[in-house]
């Protein structure tokens, strides 16, 4: 049964592998500068490295924007995304998954009365135009230096293809590894939160955490796309969209990875916030936007000459529709499973103030009289409690999204067989020996756990919110959605 | 990897040879014809043979080259500009070889007052030929450097032109017979084409070289 719901996202991980893997080896290949076959198997492989290895920053942002919490629904979400991106490929737009798996996902918000978090969607909307942007940057800046750097070398025309094909493979396996880490989000992203599985450890040493199994399931059916189906799109990206010469090929490959690598890159987020630099959101990012956007970059740097101003406002416009239709399709195809198959879309969640939630409000500064009145009411769906709070609080967006976040009821049961099913390494042996007191308990709200843990030990605790204290805390919260995700139960758990 | 950069130094050495054989029948173009004029037989029979043995070398250097080429699908995006250079070059070396063989086998009778103009003709085919040599080499390491090159092979096949326009009107005006002017106006196109094919080359080799241009 998992398999069967599994299956949308296996189809969405091979249509990314047919068109966004294309998209790094697709210029070398239709110019022929790297064998399909090799351009196949070194995407191939680093895709699945890129994804079970690094996989998971992306991810967890996707999982703020909703977490689509039953099996039937994850397949939906992820259905609705593939057709959108197969209905754009037909429309010979550069496929999107990153928009057509956010537009799936907020199409199932919109179903289910979930709430969307508008902190996530900013950030991820944000980056589809800062993306594009990014590499249009690296690509103009990569090609002025490309330029001097063959001006000036002069290279003899035969040795400058054999170093162009030499990194032509390297960068692609940069880019596969950057594609799998940042897109298999956009493939497995959401049967996290769906998908009962457990931590296994392979011949007794190498732990696999649940994500990374879904993920290197991801990675395969990406791979199995990059080797059945790619190379037609290898030869349109390459021959039809654009004509580049194989050194302003290698500069849009190394943008489009680069950018790739910045949205997904756990470790240069961290190395970004140790020096005090502002950091990169860890988003899902779409490979046809950073390539669009290299070659856009080299053109304005050519002066602007043979742009064609007309396909790019289409594919800038198919940009736009790709998660419009995914919500639109996502929408319709829940109702339809839900009242025809009768299958469950979503398990329903209920939303109930409690007076302690109330408190903890106040403690954190969101505080409105008008809450009290809603203590102790229980809501459907947080569509209903967000309506309620915007008629009797004058609570802001982001505040009424705090709300809900807090009133969110849902069971968390601490057991020493789940305990063992957590990646351990993960944890302070202090951060364990808490967890091994509480066994046992059970606790109606996130954050109920949450403080329980912190009263423990103070090793569960957030540290001050500075920009030091940043990785910490993000590692901290990391583990506690560990922690979530392993202790939710449902009536037919256990 | 290390493999492909190896042979790719062999094919670089092989391409520097064929212009290095192009650019020695240019040379030895002008020496023959002096020879000729200078009335040393012996002497422009001992170049023509060189020229000969050069384009026979030249061609098999070329064909190596090509079928390297395919077969190790090297350079794809630029292979059919060179192989086309390569070619029309080698056309070049056929054209001097051909004005040799003319001029061998006719054995014209030059009036001691065409000699020079001759000579200049040769000369200016000649340098042509070595302006189109380092254009191609440039072609290779240096693409900013070809446009010059291309130039100076436009001015010196105008330059022949002049010449040739000159020299034939001089022809028409002596007092020969018409077989005799007719034989002495084909030879000096034979001598002028060498320019002409160098400057067709050379047209190529800009085009080309704007395709190359990241």
């Amino acid at each position: 049964m998992i398999l069967l719901f599994l299956s949308s996202g296996l189809f969405l991980g091979w249509s990314l592998g047919a068109n966004d893997a294309a998209n790094i080896f697709g210029t070398a290949v239709a110019t022929r500068m790297v064998r399909f076959k090799t351009a196949a198997i070194t995407s191939g492989f680093f895709v699945i490295a890129g994804a079970v290895l690094a996989g998971g920053g992306a991810t967890r942002t996707l999982g703020q924007l909703g977490s689509v919490n039953a099996m039937a629904g994850a397949f939906m979400v992820a259905l609705a995304a593939a057709l959108a991106v197969l209905w754009m490929t037909r429309a010979g737009l550069p496929v999107s998954v990153s928009q057509a798996i956010v537009g799936g996902i907020i199409g199932w918000n919109l179903f289910t009365g979930s709430p969307t978090s508008i902190d996530s969607l900013v950030k991820i909307v944000s980056t589809w135009v800062i993306c594009p942007l990014l590499s249009a940057v690296f690509a103009a800046g990569l090609y002025v230096l490309a330029r001097a750097v063959t001006q000036r070398s002069r290279m003899h025309l035969l040795a400058e293809d054999a170093m162009t094909r030499a990194a032509l493979m390297a960068v692609g396996a940069f880019g596969a590894f950057s594609l799998g880490a940042n897109n298999i989000s956009n493939v497995m992203g959401v049967f996290v939160s769906a998908i009962p599985a457990s931590s296994v450890h392979l011949f007794g040493f190498l732990h696999v955490s649940s994500d990374q199994q879904l993920f290197a399931l991801g990675g395969i059916a990406i791979a199995i796309g990059i080797f059945t189906y790619s190379y037609r799109v290898m030869i349109t990206v390459g021959k039809g969209l654009f004509r580049l010469t194989p050194v302003t090929a290698l500069v849009v490959i190394l943008s489009e990875s680069l950018v790739l690598f910045l949205f997904a890159s756990e470790s240069l987020e961290a190395w970004l916030i140790s020096r005090g630099l502002p950091s990169i959101p860890l988003v899902p990012v779409s490979s046809s936007q950073a390539v669009i956007g290299a070659v856009v970059g080299i053109a304005l740097v050519k002066g602007g000459r043979n742009l064609d101003l007309r396909l790019f406002r289409r594919i800038a416009g198919g940009w736009v529709a790709t998660p419009i239709i995914a919500a639109s399709i996502a929408f319709f195809g829940l109702f339809f499973l839900q009242n025809v198959f009768d299958l469950p879309v979503h398990r329903p969640v209920v939303y109930e103030l409690s007076d302690a939630g109330i408190e903890r409000l106040r403690e954190r500064g969101v505080d409105d009289e008008g809450l009290a009145e809603l203590g102790g009411v229980a809501f459907k769906s947080a569509r209903g409690l967000t309506g309620v709070l915007r008629e009797k609080t004058s609570l802001g967006m982001i505040d009424r999204d705090v709300v809900v976040d807090c009133a969110r009821r849902e069971r968390f049961v601490v057991t020493r067989k789940r305990i063992d099913t957590l990646d351990l390494k993960l944890l302070t042996v202090g951060q364990i020996r808490a967890l091994r007191d509480i066994t046992g308990q059970e606790f109606n709200y996130w954050w109920e756990l949450e403080s329980t843990l912190t009263r423990e030990s103070d090793q569960w605790a957030m540290l001050p919110d500075t920009r030091d204290n940043h990785p910490a805390n993000k590692k901290l919260r990391s583990n506690l959605r560990q922690l979530l995700d392993a202790f939710r139960t449902v009536d037919t758990d256990d | 990897m290390a493999n492909l950069f190896a042979r790719t130094r062999l094919l670089e050495s092989k391409i520097d040879e064929y212009l290095n054989h192009t650019s020695e029948v240019g040379l030895l173009f002008r020496e023959a014809m002096k020879n000729f004029l200078d009335g040393r037989l012996d002497e422009f029979e001992e170049r023509r043979g060189k020229v000969c043995d050069l384009e026979n070398h030249a061609d098999e250097l070329r064909r190596e080259v090509e079928r390297q080429l395919y077969i190790e699908t090297l350079i794809p995006e630029s292979r059919g500009d060179v192989l086309g250079l390569l070619e029309q070059t080698d056309d070049v070396i056929n054209h001097v070889k051909h004005a040799l063989m003319q001029v061998s086998v006719e054995n014209p009778d030059i009036p001691d007052e065409l000699g020079e103009s001759y000579l200049e003709l040769a000369d200016y085919g000649s340098r042509a030929v070595q302006e189109l040599v380092m254009g191609v080499r440039a072609f290779f390491r240096n693409t900013a450097a070809v446009p010059d090159h291309a130039h100076k092979v436009a001015f010196w096949e105008k330059e022949a032109d002049k010449v040739a326009e000159r020299l034939k009107r001089r022809i028409f005006q002596l007092n020969i017979d018409l077989s005799h002017k007719i034989q002495l106006g084909d030879f000096v196109m034979h001598v002028d084409s060498i320019a002409d094919q160098a400057e067709d080359v050379s047209e190529r080799l800009s085009i080309s070289t704007i395709k190359r241009s990241i």
